[in-house]
């Protein structure tokens, strides 16, 4: 089994650079709220991102992150607020009308149909908008847009590999890959690179950092030290409120930021100093 | 360039596997005996018998795709199956009755009239268009509230249990247009002619073959086609597949209307082949009798569960008339044994003696690159049929 990589000319080609098409493109969330049984989850969340601004979601374990992408997916249901898309509202839709808008999300586990090889899987993702009569008939040729997708995440010598034997990151690149034939123009990943080794984070990063410049992507994730390479910007969640908003930079000298990482109401030096110098500086 | 030219072998190699030409050779062979050598070997009446198990080998067809492929475990699917059997049986009792005439049954238990509700059976071509349209409505209407619904798994087991269970009580509860717990029988002909007649008998059982033939092919266009990949990501990842754009319960209300007509097309000829319905046929045990020969040959493989639901039928038989009590323990066994120890289905044996034999054996002439071994080795780790 050859090492595989991403292949960021192929990224290029199935992305196309009718980059027009998505100029427009935004996210748009105003006074978001998710209760669960009296538990408020998310509460007046409010949140725009713009094409071409690659924006991490960060915050710790139970600030409401997922929820807020469970919410504008149609996973769960939101109490008040409006997510628009593309002049859409997102709330209210059934989950799959909601993908029907171009909007496309991963999960923090990676989830690909492990009995299905790597090229059927594609070919599912790409294939939500097919006819009675394709979808009767069996692929015969391998679509475009899938060939490109399979090139761009490395998994073309495993095209015809079941997607379950593939091995932890590749899965999640086959998820992202998924994203992008199904044509996504949001793309929110749930913690694309857990689990990753420093290699792939960093291809990871350089994908999502091409595919953000094209398109609306949000990312949520743990690790800081990719956070500080790949985001442009960065959205800091808190028991379910937004707690800052800004370029890395700015969010990391944020005392409210601090205080939450840290825990320390005082600005002792860097925010966050710990964890964002860990490994390459 | 040597690294693209053996990627490229490998591809020809999968586009040319001895999956399809094995299909086409299994799927000859089939026909040969089923078609030309069982009628001239058995006996009328071992023919009739095998006509009997290939209409229930219809209904595991359709169990095969919903359950196998699909996840859906109808435990209901008695109630296609009698539809189909007691539309069909409707007719022929109005047909032996003549024109205008009142089904013999009628007349004893009944007020001596046909009730308006059985009129349109009298026409041959509305009975058969009903044969498949009511199975096919009822499935479209209850898939749909069931699976918007989200209803699934062992609830959705429990449902479809429920209503084969409901439907035998209604049948019993209708004595009199339905003829209760006796069914309905006796009938003299089908479409014209003579059922007492062994040619007649022995062509309703050539007819039989047929469609179960046809049932098969349906089966596997289904399989490999798109939308059987979509059907096996519903079933593994119910989720995932929505976050894709597709609507799960579209897909599921599909493959269930499918099944239910293969079930009722089972039970229409399933009667002039048997000579009689009754609620027996269509409750809770019949329809897990269903079951059983479907799980034991591979649920989610392409001839497992027609040939495990034949072998079950015939075991059934043989085995009733020597120890008559003793059946229903040992298919209770069995179907434990192959629950518990081999969820696949003896039809996983084959895949995994398959796999354990040199790949190199199908493909003589193709270079042993490791590109080209490794294409076909990661396919046989499919189930059947889901290859191309």
């Amino acid at each position: 089994m050859t090492t595989p990589e991403i292949d960021l000319a192929a990224a290029d080609a199935l992305l196309g650079d009718d980059t027009a098409r998505f100029r427009h493109d935004y996210l748009e969330v105003r006074g978001l709220r998710v209760e669960f049984g009296g538990f408020v989850a998310v509460r007046d969340v409010d949140l725009t991102v713009t094409q071409g601004d690659l924006r991490f979601l960060i915050g710790p374990n139970g600030a409401g992150k997922t929820t807020l992408i469970d919410a504008v997916t149609g996973l769960v249901r939101a109490a008040a607020g409006s997510a628009r898309f593309g002049g859409a509202e997102l709330l209210g839709r059934a989950t799959h009308r909601v993908a029907r808008t171009g909007v496309g999300r991963t999960f923090q586990t990676a989830s690909v149909f492990e009995e299905l090889t790597v090229l059927q899987n594609l070919d599912i993702a790409a294939g939500a908008r097919r006819g009675p009569a394709t979808m009767l008939r069996r692929r015969r040729a391998t679509p475009e847009a899938v060939e490109q997708a399979m090139e761009t995440v490395g998994l073309a010598a495993l095209r015809d590999v079941p997607a379950g034997v593939l091995a932890h990151g590749q899965k999640q690149w086959l998820e992202i890959g998924m994203l992008l034939v199904q044509d996504a123009h949001l793309l929110l990943l749930d913690e694309p690179v857990a689990g990753m080794t420093q290699a792939e984070r960093e291809e990871t990063g350089e994908l999502l950092r091409r595919v953000g410049s094209q398109r609306v992507v949000v990312v949520v994730e743990h690790d800081m030290e990719f956070l500080r390479s790949y985001a442009d910007s960065v959205t800091v969640m808190h028991q379910g409120r937004v707690l800052a908003e800004g370029t890395v930079a700015e969010v990391q000298r944020d005392p409210a930021v601090v205080e939450v990482y840290l825990g320390a109401p005082t600005g002792a030096a860097e925010p966050g100093t710990a964890t964002m110098t860990e490994g390459r500086a | 360039m040597s690294q693209s030219t053996s990627t490229l072998t490998a591809r020809l190699a999968v586009l040319v596997r001895p999956g399809r030409s094995r299909a086409l050779a299994g799927f000859g062979l089939a026909a040969v005996l089923l078609l030309a050598v069982a009628p001239v070997l058995l006996s009328p009446f071992r023919l009739g018998l095998l006509g009997k198990f290939l209409c229930l080998a219809m209904v595991a067809v359709g169990i095969g795709l919903a359950w196998g492929r699909g996840g859906l475990l109808t435990l209901g699917q008695g109630v296609y199956f009698g539809l189909g059997a007691y539309l069909m049986a409707m007719h022929l009792k109005l047909a032996d009755a003549g024109p205008g005439g009142v089904p013999d049954f009628m007349m004893l238990y009944g007020t001596g009239e046909v009730p308006g509700w059985w009129e349109p059976l009298r026409s041959p071509v509305v009975a058969l268009a009903l044969v498949v349209l009511v199975p096919a409505a009822l499935a479209a209407v209850l898939g749909w509230a069931v699976f918007t619904r989200r209803v699934r798994g062992a609830y959705f087991a429990i449902l479809s249990q429920a209503l084969a269970a409901a439907f035998a009580i209604l049948l019993i509860g209708q004595q009199q247009t339905t003829g209760g717990t006796n069914g309905l029988n006796g009938f003299r002909s089908f479409f014209g002619y003579d059922l007492a007649d062994p040619v007649n008998q022995r062509m309703l059982y050539l007819v039989a073959a047929g469609v179960l033939l046809v049932m098969v092919v349906v089966a596997r266009q289904l399989m490999t086609s798109r939308f059987g990949e979509v059907l096996v990501a519903v079933r593994d990842q119910e989720d995932r597949v929505r976050f894709l754009g597709y609507d799960p319960a579209a897909v599921k209300t599909a493959v269930y209307v499918v099944a239910a007509v293969m079930a009722a097309v089972g039970g229409a000829l399933f009667v002039p082949i048997v000579g009689i319905i009754s609620p027996a046929d269509v409750g809770v045990v019949p329809s897990i009798g269903f079951l059983v020969g479907v799980a034991i040959g591979g649920r989610a493989t392409l001839l497992g569960p027609v040939l495990g639901s034949i072998a079950v039928s015939w075991a059934q038989t043989t085995m009733s008339e020597q120890f008559p009590s003793g059946w229903i323990y040992l298919q209770g066994a069995l179907f434990i044994v192959v629950v518990a120890f081999l969820p696949g289905g003896l039809a996983s044996l084959v895949t995994t003696w398959r796999r354990r034999r040199p790949a190199r054996e199908d493909e003589p002439g193709t270079p042993a690159t490791p590109d080209a071994a490794a294409a076909p080795d990661a396919a046989d780790l499919l189930p059947e049929g889901s290859r191309a």
